[in-house]
């Protein structure tokens, strides 16, 4: 049996990793999701085509992170799998649901005709909205913390709703719109891409409220958080984060201005990864907040170990084919279908 | 109104449904997809447009199947997690690396590479759209590899030890993934999944000739099919054989079940049907043939085979489904075994395109490999109870600290899902294979997706006619 233990720090390597996938699902996943979000707000039925199929080659990809960063948590911390699961049981099957409806749309959606049609559309649409709106509120109840005794969820069976992570749910529609939005500038033109522009520039300014809502809610709601931000020198050590991302915000919404095609979706990302590592640092090092950490959860070091050969060696590849696929279906999509 | 409800039995309900469903949608696109990447090499060698015809069909319902095999996939990530995290907590460390090595090796390069498959066509060379098929046709046999592994750990559990926390912890990664039931359940499932599409693609394949229609397309549909039934049917018969003796070696009250006998003995009958009844402790009504159990089983006609009495009846599988799942899946795989004899006799004639009653024979064993692995997976499944993990984690010991009342409403909404999602993908899969090999110019591959903007004109929205 071969072990890395003695040789760097495995459960902090998985940590790091099982964050990454995570966020790239966010990011990724962000962008089709959001796009199914403004789907119905589009003018045409040719727009909707367009939307459609910008993100038909890569969602299933994208969504494979999802996956992963499930895999990830039980191969890596089946603690923390063991104890989220059942602790967030009803929004994680109504995601799951939301998925699937959205999932099959791209399919059904080019084969059917006439009035079964509006049927998917209308799937894609609430799919992703519904699935958008509980990964929001997975990370709101996460964030406030969730009871454990044990190795076992003690909590009842609706813990993870409160007016708090409904208000992290809606934030994330309107993350994820935003998403959606700059990344239908990138991918289409004429028509398509003028609404974008509209549809980016008006979620944003909700994608501001809700990141401050949330940057000042949460260390009011925890004196642990409250004190990592707000100790000096932690304060100006961690001060950048939030100016960077107030920066970032207002650049997109000058990018949409101007007509700037490709800088507003990358800046988007920017914003997300500032918000996210901002929620990193308040959890950290809770992989369970405020009950588990991630050492505790950690899975045998022969566990970690034998996936992280496979990670060094698969995850560099999988990034360079991942690439090679958005790179080949690089350019504006089009509204034909023939599908 | 839930308060009676037993969580686990809801547990195992739901998730003997979710992965019914799932298993479904594998079991034909692991055989599709390898069919796929044979079609598309002989249309590369020989031009035949034919080939490209049927690859264009085909590669339709493979990607209607493959989207419903993703999303109900990903539930399957999930439900190890949702309804059994004490199963989860314990055995994490011997399967989470397992699941995680099949999303790193298969899942993603099937994603990456199935968008190439569809809307690569005007953006790759031909030879790099072969090599994404093959490539994902690959991915969904690396992906079989690793989740048989897991599964068939939980059969046949060696390489760990148990710590002092109760948890599992590997002591040899070998042992674990190459565990003694693993090589028979892989070759038996790749080859039920190749069964199951052929089955499907001759069914297909006679309904156009029977019809009439699109002839060309459907003699290499059947006759490709019928090369399966006649050489992969009876090799299937063997492994099935195989790994039937493995079980015996392994899961004995499995194979008891199976049969259908309660006492131990010398020279045990083979009961053909009968009625086992799990509380008085016999098989009602059971049609034998003397001695034949025996010589299956041990190739001896009085060798001795144990009863499930050997078994206290808190250790004895539910017998009646996993004696009748087991003689529904050999039941259809002896009609395929059949099919294939009967396809020689009338190649031999000149007949094999031609003869109506075959037609419709094959026409009604469209659906038989997938009713056949859901008896097969049936019973492995059921007869590895009341066991998770053989000998070592009861199923009712494995469940979430969740309400039944939780478990009863998302079963009930899986079902209705499913159902409804279930039932579209049908219809539009009917409705392509009404349309048939040959449609409209062709468009498709595209997907609507322009070429780079460099040998584009940009067109914007004007003109075009609104499909």
């Amino acid at each position: 049996m071969f072990s890395f233990e003695s040789l760097v720090d495995l459960p902090l390597i998985w940590y790091g990793l099982i964050a990454t996938a995570i966020f790239l699902y966010i990011l990724l996943d962000g962008f089709d999701l959001g796009v199914g979000i403004l789907f119905p707000f589009a003018p045409t039925d040719r727009c909707r085509d367009r939307m459609m199929n910008s993100i038909a080659p890569f969602w299933d990809g994208n969504e494979t992170w999802l996956i992963l960063g499930g895999g990830g948590l039980l191969a890596a911390f089946p603690l923390a799998y063991a104890v989220i699961m059942p602790a967030l049981y009803i929004p994680v099957i109504i995601m799951l649901l939301g998925l699937i409806f959205r999932g099959v749309a791209f399919e059904f959606r080019f084969k059917a005709t006439g009035k079964s049609r509006r049927i998917w559309d209308d799937a894609f649409h609430f799919g992703s909205l519904v699935a958008a709106f509980m990964q929001g509120v997975i990370i709101g109840a996460i964030v406030q913390g969730i009871e454990v005794e044990g190795r076992t969820y003690a909590g009842g069976a609706f813990g993870w709703l409160n007016a708090y992570s409904v208000m992290t749910g809606v934030a994330v529609v309107f993350g994820y719109a935003l998403l959606g939005g700059t990344w239908l500038v990138m991918k289409t033109d004429s028509e398509t891409q003028v609404w974008a522009r509209k549809s980016a520039s008006y979620v944003i300014g909700y994608v501001a409220i809700f990141l401050a809502i949330v940057s000042i809610s949460m260390p009011i709601m925890n004196p642990e958080i409250r004190m990592r931000w707000f100790s000096v020198p932690n304060f100006f050590f961690l001060l950048p984060i939030p100016t960077a991302s107030l920066i970032m915000l207002i650049i997109i919404w000058r990018d949409l201005h101007k007509g700037r095609e490709y800088r507003p979706f990358l800046l988007s990302f920017g914003v997300f990864l500032t918000g996210y590592i901002g929620i990193a640092i308040s959890m950290w090092p809770y992989i369970v907040p405020f009950e588990i950490t991630f050492r505790q959860a950690a899975a045998a070091p022969e566990s970690q170990s034998l996936l992280l050969v496979g990670t060094a060696i698969m995850l560099p590849l999988i990034l360079l084919y991942v690439g090679y696929c958005y790179y080949l279906f690089r350019g504006k999509a089009s509204h034909e279908s023939a599908y | 109104m839930f308060e009676n409800l037993d969580p686990t039995l809801l547990a195992r309900i739901q998730f003997a449904f979710t992965i019914s469903f799932h298993i479904l949608f594998p079991a034909f696109t692991i055989g599709l997809a390898s069919w796929l990447a044979v079609i598309e090499w002989r249309w590369l060698r020989t031009g035949n447009q034919i080939y490209a015809d049927v690859y264009r069909m085909w590669v339709k319902i493979f990607a209607v199947t493959f989207g419903m095999g993703v999303v109900s996939g990903v539930v399957m990530a999930f439900q190890f997690g949702t309804n059994w995290s004490r199963f989860a907590d314990a055995g994490g460390n011997v399967l989470g690396p397992l699941l995680g090595y099949e999303v790193l090796t298969a899942f993603f390069l099937e994603a990456s590479f199935l968008g190439v498959m569809l809307f690569g066509w005007n953006r790759v060379s031909p030879k790099m759209h072969f090599a994404s098929t093959v490539i994902v046709a690959a991915g969904t046999l690396i992906s079989a590899f690793w989740i048989l592994s897991a599964n068939s750990w939980m059969q046949t559990p060696q390489g760990f030890r148990v710590g002092q926390d109760g948890l599992l912890y590997p002591t040899s990664w070998l042992e674990i993934i190459f565990n003694p039931s693993f090589p028979f359940r892989f070759a038996h499932m790749v080859t039920a999944a190749y069964l199951t599409t052929a089955f499907t693609v001759a069914g297909i394949g006679a309904y156009y000739l029977w019809r009439q229609i699109h002839v060309q397309h459907a003699r290499v549909m059947f006759g490709m099919a019928m090369i399966m039934a006649i050489f992969v049917a009876p090799m299937q018969g063997v492994f099935g054989d195989l790994h039937g003796l493995n079980t015996l070696e392994h899961q004995p009250a499995k194979v008891a079940a199976m049969e259908g006998l309660w006492e131990t003995q010398r020279g045990a009958p083979l009961v053909l049907f009968g009625w086992p009844d799990q509380e008085a402790e016999k098989t009602k009504y059971a049609l034998e043939i003397p001695g034949l159990s025996s010589l299956i089983l041990t190739h001896d006609l009085d060798g001795e085979v144990k009863g499930l009495k050997e078994w206290p009846a808190d250790e004895r599988p539910p017998v009646a489904l996993v004696f009748w799942a087991f003689r529904l899946m050999v039941g259809i795989g002896v009609l395929m075994i059949a099919t294939g004899v009967i396809a020689i006799v009338l190649y031999l004639r000149k007949r094999l395109f031609d003869t109506r009653w075959f037609q419709y024979w094959c026409m009604a064993l469209t659906p038989a490999g997938f009713i056949a692995v859901l008896a097969g997976w049936f019973v492995t499944e059921v007869g590895r109870q009341p066991w998770i993990v053989q000998g070592l984690l009861r199923t009712s010991d494995a469940t979430s600290p969740v309400i039944g009342a939780s478990v009863a409403i998302s079963l009930t909404a899986f079902v209705i899902v499913y159902g409804f999602v279930f039932g579209a993908g049908s219809y539009y899969i009917l409705k392509l294979i009404g349309k048939g090999p040959v449609g409209e110019p062709e468009a498709y591959g595209d997907h609507g997706v322009e070429k780079p903007p460099i040998v584009t004109e940009l067109t914007g929205e004007k003109g075009g006619l609104h499909v």
